[in-house]
């Protein structure tokens, strides 16, 4: 299938439809929700969380013997807040740091998950079809009421989001400041938290429990290159979210043998280097191209706070001075001499140089402003 | 002046991204003063240490101690960073912390022996410590974790120990203990350098001080520099302060 | 008690072992998550080594994805030092599109490679016995053994050269390079173990259930005690405790043997 049929495809083929809008819905849920863990410093408690949903989901299958896709994200909704607050208690009650914290409850809820399932797996009644998908995701097998269900929590989010914008706003800033107002912080963080849980779960089902965390956190951090306020970010995450969901469904299937999860996950992560460096405040490469900058205009300012020093002893300060006086100051150079020139902080007349009224000014000035800088 | 020179720093320059930390630095500390290094926050107090001591890369300059490289001289160097610049929950006793001012003079693979415990020994007694030898750090006091680190840093039996801010969260008595063993460090010939940010306490504690704010301001004897002229040059607002006199 | 049984048991406890002590230091530096992000990065590594080699215990392989694991450090490094986001999100950006990648390599090329992405996760720990290590004919047992072995030895030797360099330079950093013990050296010779470790136990416990022995008895270890030797020796005996018992927990069950070490490695930390 080429691209052109994809798009033809999306709107007549049932399943591609599906998946399509499943992913797309994702990725703006996702991204959303995941630029408040980035600004929070969580980013990894999306990867705990979405390992320590799969215990959920295996238990709610022993314990329900069917594989109602509904009940079983429940049960890994609840497996993943035992998860979350669990490694919030263990940071706040023990000496434990929030690393070891996050990979103790990721990896331990994960193998009992695994013990489970390779247990159910082994039932020989149990109808176990289908639990796999929880790993590595399949995207192939969402149905509609899985969208609508996307559909549902998604909306429910942005409305809690808008409605308590503020609230959220401020604890991501400042938690002490926030209870200081008056607010309870523990229940905006509470709900916080649960809209990541629930984000995550939703997603497991698509892109798996083992790339689920990436969907969280690349939207994220590519929109927080481009952007410096707290409202574009979000809009934008859920936009490079969604994107990245259409086109990795488009590229996967439009390829033998490329799981959606993956594909998604790489062109979310497209998305986060083409941000790293081409954002214009703060991509590397413009970076870089300050940084040169700048430390060239420190070196010419040093030169140039050099030749004032020469100039004090003078009373005309455009007196001209031979330029092998500089030759005991290693900063210079033909070409730093002549950017002086051009900047007229001096003039060069042959072998000798001298400082103008703007270059005396200047490096005045550089005395003086050098404390403010920090 | 004809003290030895410990310390001599030229043209040092140091910068983050863009921004100047420390411009243009020329600095000459001799042999045997206990130095202050003021200056207001952001002034490059503990970054003038940290280039000195080569954490920090400068993009400009040289750092000789007694007439070499640093890296030559390492041995002759005691260094005592700021005590939030470690994790205090590190399963580990007094004592050792201590023994670890050894390992350098021990250098790669050689393990700590008897000598070295009998020194770590001695320095927990010089600074007070030593019935707290065998407690876990985490479960000491502000004070008595810069009193350990004090230690460690006298166990290294250098010429130039570097301080910064130790005086911070520690109580008075703690105070006092840590600028008597700075004195006695001083009359040993030794050199002190200490980032410092009480003034009242300058002409008390130290006899050379630096005024630093991104930029060198005066550096000299704390009789003789010691004044509001430097001060306001420093801090920039006129302080007529209520030090000393 | 079978022969394969205690062939099992005894590679259990080898990489149980070989993960409790780089476990350790990271959890000390804070860095438990990095073998996380080793654990998956590992897998296009891995696939790479397989098409060269075609063998899972070879040592070119091993070589290969532990590179790959340096690779994964020294990329968090590079993004975490262009301060466009933090640690944290950078670990989180940099492993799953390796271990994306490398999922992709195995699905396009599932006709050439018999390499199971579930036992990616899951390790075979069951299967180990039947992989022999042959030398001139005599069976002298199971590969996976003698390559945890060896990995487990290098382990033992360098921790026993380096442990004062290590404490130094997880305790205080500044003071380690004031000293002349070079941080960085240290740092990264203690990924270069790390890494190691995880492919060599990758292969019989599986990429996330390396992150929980790595872990686990390490943070057991740091709520009971306030000695690092006690600490090291304290993890050593959990992981080891978590490897027999889990066996006989998967044996019962009928389960898999690296999800039930975990279960019991949970039990013991709770």
């Amino acid at each position: 299938m080429s691209i052109t049929e994809y798009f033809n495809l999306i709107f007549s083929d049932y399943t591609l439809r599906n998946i399509s809008l499943g992913t797309a819905v994702l990725g703006v849920i996702c991204g959303m929700l995941g630029s408040f863990a980035v600004l929070r410093k969580q980013s990894l408690l999306g990867d705990a969380i979405s390992h320590a949903a799969l215990p959920g989901i295996a238990l709610a299958f022993l314990i329900t013997g069917g594989k109602d896709s509904n009940v079983l994200l429940l049960g890994a909704l609840v497996s993943g807040l035992v998860g979350a607050f669990w490694i919030r208690g263990m940071i706040s009650k023990t000496h434990l740091k929030s690393d070891t914290a996050l990979g103790l409850i990721l990896s331990l809820f994960f193998g009992f998950g695994m013990m489970l399932l390779t247990y159910i797996q082994k039932q020989p009644n149990a109808n176990q079809a289908g639990l796999d998908k929880y790993l590595f995701g399949q995207a192939a097998t969402l149905v509609e009421s899985d969208v609508l269900l996307m559909i549902g929590v998604t909306g429910v989010a942005l409305l809690v989001v808008l409605l308590f914008w503020k609230e959220f706003k401020l604890l991501l800033f400042d938690q002490d400041y926030t209870k200081t107002l008056g607010f309870n912080t523990k229940f905006i963080d509470i709900l916080i938290t649960f809209f990541i849980v629930l984000a995550i779960v939703i997603g497991l089902q698509t892109v798996g429990v083992v790339l689920m965390s990436a969907m969280l956190l690349a939207p994220a951090a590519a929109a927080r290159q481009w952007t410096s306020s707290l409202a574009m970010m979000v809009f934008l995450a859920a936009l490079i979210g969604g994107f990245s969901g259409v086109f990795g469904t488009a590229i996967s299937a439009t390829q033998n043998n490329l799981s959606t999860g993956p594909v998604i996950v790489l062109v979310a992560s497209f998305f986060v280097v083409i941000s790293f460096v081409f954002s214009p405040t703060r991509g590397l490469l413009f970076k870089q191209i300050r940084l040169i900058k700048n430390r060239r205009d420190l070196k010419l300012k040093k030169t140039l706070q050099f030749m004032y020093g020469i100039a004090q002893t003078h009373e005309n300060i455009d007196h001209p001075h031979t330029i092998r006086i500089l030759n005991n100051f290693q900063g210079f150079t033909k070409k730093s001499l002549r950017k002086m020139e051009e900047n007229q902080w001096i003039l060069l007349n042959k072998q000798q140089w001298s400082l103008t009224s703007k270059g005396f000014k200047e490096a005045q000035n550089l005395f003086n402003q050098q404390p403010q800088h920090e | 002046m004809t003290q030895k020179i410990a310390i001599q720093v030229d043209d040092l320059t140091v910068a983050y991204n863009y921004k100047p930390v420390l411009w243009d630095i020329d600095l000459v500390i001799p042999q045997g003063v206990l130095m202050a290094i003021v200056g207001p926050n952001g002034a490059g107090k503990s970054t003038l240490i940290k280039a000195i001591l080569g954490i920090i890369d400068p993009i400009a300059g040289s750092v000789a101690i007694y007439g070499k490289p640093y890296k030559k001289q390492r041995k002759l160097v005691a260094y005592v960073p700021q005590k939030g610049s470690v994790d205090w929950d590190f399963p580990t006793t007094a004592l050792d912390v201590v023994m670890m001012g050894t390992y350098g003079s021990l250098g790669w693979i050689k393990r700590p022996g008897q000598r070295e415990k009998k020194a770590a020994l001695e320095a927990l007694e010089k600074v007070d410590m030593l019935s707290f030898k065998n407690r876990q750090i985490s479960q000491l006091s502000g004070g008595q974790q810069q009193r350990i680190f004090l230690a460690r840093a006298l166990v290294q039996n250098a010429s130039i120990y570097f301080m910064d801010e130790p005086f911070q969260g520690v109580d008075a008595s703690t105070e006092i203990a840590i600028i008597n063993i700075l004195k006695e460090l001083r009359k040993a010939g030794k050199t002190v350098v200490v980032v410092h940010h009480d003034l009242q306490t300058v002409p008390e504690y130290f006899d050379w001080v630096t005024f630093l704010n991104v930029k060198k301001i005066a550096t000299g004897a704390v009789k003789d520099i010691f004044n509001d002229d430097n001060l306001t040059k420093t801090y920039g607002i006129n302080y007529k302060v209520a030090v000393n006199k | 008690m079978s022969n394969p049984q205690i062939e099992i048991q005894l590679i259990a406890s080898l990489v149980a072992i070989s993960c409790a002590i780089p476990g350790v230091f990271l959890v000390l530096r804070k860095m438990a998550l990095i073998s996380d992000a080793i654990s998956h990065s590992i897998l296009p590594g891995i696939v790479l080594g397989f098409f060269i080699t075609q063998d899972l215990n070879s040592p070119i392989l091993i070589m290969l994805a532990a590179g790959t694991g340096i690779i994964t450090v020294v990329l968090v490094e590079r993004i975490q030092k262009t301060g466009l986001v933090k640690e944290d999100t950078a670990i989180g950006l940099v492993f799953p599109a390796l271990f994306s990648i490398g999922v992709l390599l195995i699905a396009k090329n599932a006709n050439d490679i018999h390499l199971d992405i579930d036992a990616v996760l899951l390790g075979e720990l069951a299967f180990a016995p039947f992989d022999r290590f042959l030398l001139f004919g005599t069976d002298l047992g199971p590969k996976a053994g003698w390559v945890m072995g060896v990995i487990l030895l290098i382990t033992l030797v360098l921790l026993y050269l380096f442990f004062k360099e290590l404490k130094v330079s997880t305790f205080d950093v500044g003071l380690s390079s004031a000293l002349g013990f070079s941080p960085a050296i240290l740092h990264y010779g203690l990924m270069s173990v790390s890494s190691i470790t995880v492919v060599g136990a990758f292969d019989a416990v599986g990429a996330i259930l390396v992150v929980a022995l790595m872990i686990a008895p390490a943070a057991t270890a740091y709520l009971l005690t306030s000695d690092l030797k006690k600490m090291l020796w304290l993890s050593v005996c959990f992981g080891v405790f978590a490897a027999i018992g889990g066996y006989w927990l998967a044996h019962w069950l009928d389960a898999n043997i690296a999800g039930s070490i975990t279960t019991i490695l949970a039990v013991v930390f709770c």
